[in-house]
């Protein structure tokens, strides 16, 4: 039986085996807690099973300034009924009971991260099997914790935009590991959509800067869309719309309907399938 | 243990002040922030751009404001000559327009062609509606729900003036919540609008900025003082929310031998939870740009902050005062409510200057102190704003608390 492999090995050996498959992989976003730790973990447990190749799992903010309105609801319905930076991680220990493959990047912003102490949650991040790390609002200049992060074996990944030039792409670029998300629209999440032709040239432009693999994200909500995206990236990222089924499957004092894990399940479900 | 030389090279060029500071922005907005970074560099230095600067501030703004010898209320309390710094008198009546000016001239120079802001009293929402109105630059106000409420003068203001205004509902609609959805605006708009921030927070290049375009402040009243009293002052004092009327007061007396206050706002009492004491409660963390310090919980969750005066009810403050406190450079206290209101009715009755509630909290601070103040202490105030807004306020808090 070989090792598991954990942190960046675990993002590499995702990827190699998509390439493998000849076929973009998808990046499923959920926010921790959303709307509740127990619908919330389930979800996150037949995630794979759906047709998630990579997970990037929300950490809640009270201001998420990078996000539209559906994650910003999607993290304050979480805040409300006690999600926490600890109960993040506890998550994700209990899904790597059942998981050992997938990968999971915690995706959010610098503050929570910084009151935790860097050091701190970058090793308690790794203990519960977190690979990775998207944090929003720390951009290449502010790097400190990019440094905690390669020393525990993990990826920063970076974020690259349309208004990323190619004078400032090498800056972006060069600390990247795991992969390069690149954010297709000028805009926060969940709202307008990129056409394709403006995703493969901005795509030809960061191939020209790095090797690895790129994750597609923004504005992508259909199985279309996904398909036609998937073609040209190594994986895509889906995540408002799976933020607003849980949004539609919500009684009326905000707990979750009983069809809650599954409405966003089937989604899941419908988006991956046109990834072949 | 080195002394510094100086207190006035802040920000290094990363734009941090000892560890607060800094560009805590999404990548989106990275290129952006360097690029007002270059333009505004160029500017500091480019004498034209100086030149058109002094002639609105001079004969738009109306530029200098007095520095006014406040005898009255000098002599009811009995220790320290009060000087009021009239930032009142300015056009649109407070210290905002000084920055907006500046930042408009730089939104031109770099060919933006739509202006966004936000605004928590509307002081700054006025002010920059009104360069935009001058320039013929559209622009777009966010401001919380709760705020349109209690400042509703201001918001006909910026409608008149043509401003768009969009109302912001998420958190406590206050400030905080109308920066997020600015930046929101941003991100999605970043080739054409410039982000016109109103105080001396953000990221850099922004609380360098804003305190240069506010400086004009301290270093008229400078000069002023020598006028009145032939020498510097002894302790200069200012209300904080962000910070940019203390910051532009403070700055040119950093290297001198002046004791320099900052009054937070307490709202109901730092016990009670309900202030906004960022200083004085808070704790160090990284929002909207910047690392400073900020009311939040133990998981780093943002709080949200309370006063009854709109333009100090933010949880957050520019990171040169996180710094400025941190190093012992200058005192932060706190002023509540209550204290405020006291305040603005003694200003009121004994100098005839209806003062704005922010303004009102440094008042409240100098009658706290002045008496036990020898009677040759020369004080400056910054009389940051009038109160004509806040009257609708004042009366609901007297109805409220009779």
């Amino acid at each position: 039986m070989s090792a598991e492999l954990i942190g960046s090995a675990r993002i590499a050996k995702r990827f190699a085996d998509l390439k493998a498959e000849g076929r973009a992989g998808l990046a499923a976003f959920i926010t921790a807690g959303d709307p509740d730790i127990k619908t919330s973990s389930a979800i996150l447990k037949q995630l794979p099973d759906a047709g998630a190749d990579i997970i990037e799992l929300g950490m809640p903010f009270s201001d998420p300034m990078a996000d539209g309105p559906a994650v910003q609801a999607s993290s304050q319905r979480a805040l409300d009924n006690g999600a926490s930076m600890i109960k993040t991680l506890d998550m994700v220990r209990i899904f790597r009971q059942g998981d050992s493959v997938t990968p999971i990047i915690l995706m959010g912003y610098f503050n929570p991260v910084y009151v935790y102490g860097v050091e701190k949650f970058v090793a308690d991040a790794a203990e519960a099997g977190v690979d990775g790390f998207i944090i929003v609002d720390l951009p290449p200049e502010e790097s400190e914790m990019r440094e905690p992060v390669e020393n525990a074996g993990l990826s920063f990944i970076y974020l690259a935009t349309p208004t990323t030039d190619d004078e400032r792409l090498p800056t972006v670029v060069e600390h990247a590991s795991g992969f390069i998300y690149y954010v297709s629209v000028t805009g926060v999440t969940g709202t307008s959509s990129a056409a394709t032709a403006d995703i493969e040239t901005a795509l030809a432009r960061l191939r020209r800067h790095s090797d690895l693999p790129i994750t597609v994200g923004f504005g992508i909500r259909t199985a279309e869309q996904a398909a036609e995206i998937g073609k040209h990236a190594e994986a895509i990222a889906v995540g408002s719309a799976f933020v607003n089924k849980v949004a539609e499957n919500l009684n009326e004092d905000g707990t979750a309907k009983d069809s809650c894990a599954d409405a966003v399940l089937d989604l899941v479900r419908e988006i991956s399938s046109g990834l072949t | 243990m080195n002394q510094l030389n100086t207190y006035m090279d802040g920000p290094d060029e990363d734009g941090h002040f000892g560890i607060f500071g800094g560009r805590y922005v999404a990548e989106t907005l990275m290129p952006l922030i360097l690029e007002v970074e270059r333009a505004y560099n160029e500017a500091k230095t480019d004498e034209a751009f100086q030149a058109e600067l002094k002639g609105y501030l001079k004969n738009y703004v109306g530029r200098p404001s007095p520095l006014y010898f406040a005898e009255r209320l000098t002599n009811k309390l009995g220790g320290a000559k009060v000087y009021f710094k009239r930032e009142d008198l300015n056009h649109t009546g407070a210290h905002k327009v000084n920055n907006c000016m500046g930042q408009i001239l730089l939104a031109r120079k770099m060919g933006k062609k739509r202006v966004i802001a936000e605004t928590g009293a509307g002081m700054h929402g006025v002010a920059t509606a009104t360069v935009c109105a001058l320039f013929d630059i559209p622009c777009t106000i966010y401001m919380g729900t709760t705020d349109i409420d209690r400042q509703s003068p201001n918001v006909s203001r910026m409608k008149m003036l043509g401003a768009e205004i969009v109302p912001v509902t998420s958190g406590t609609g206050t400030l905080k919540d109308a920066m997020n959805d600015a930046l929101r605006d941003w991100v999605a708009n970043v080739e054409t609008t410039y982000y016109l921030i109103g105080t001396v927070a953000g990221p850099h290049p922004y609380p360098a900025m804003v305190r240069d375009f506010q400086a004009v402040i301290g270093e008229e009243t400078r000069a002023q003082i020598m006028e009145h009293e032939g020498r510097l002052p002894d302790s200069v004092i200012a209300c904080i929310g962000g910070g940019s009327n203390a910051m532009g007061l403070f700055y040119p007396f950093l290297d001198d031998e002046v004791r320099i206050i900052a009054v937070e706002a307490s709202g109901e009492g730092i016990e009670t939870g309900k202030h906004a004491a960022s200083l004085n409660a808070g704790a160090p963390g990284v929002l909207h740009g910047n690392r400073t310090f900020l009311l939040q919980n133990e998981d780093g969750q943002i709080i949200d902050a309370h006063s009854v005066s709109a333009g100090l009810d933010y949880p957050g403050i520019g990171p040169e005062h996180a710094w400025l406190h941190d190093i012992g450079r200058a005192e932060y206290v706190s002023i509540t409510d209550k204290e405020a209101i006291d305040a603005f009715q003694v200003c009121t009755r004994l100098e005839g200057i209806i003062p704005a509630l922010e303004s009102a909290h440094a008042i409240a601070h100098t009658i706290k102190i002045a008496g036990s103040l020898a009677k040759d202490h020369v004080m400056v105030l910054n009389m940051s704003g009038r109160g004509d807004k806040d009257m609708d306020s004042i009366s609901a808090y007297l109805e409220r608390n009779s």
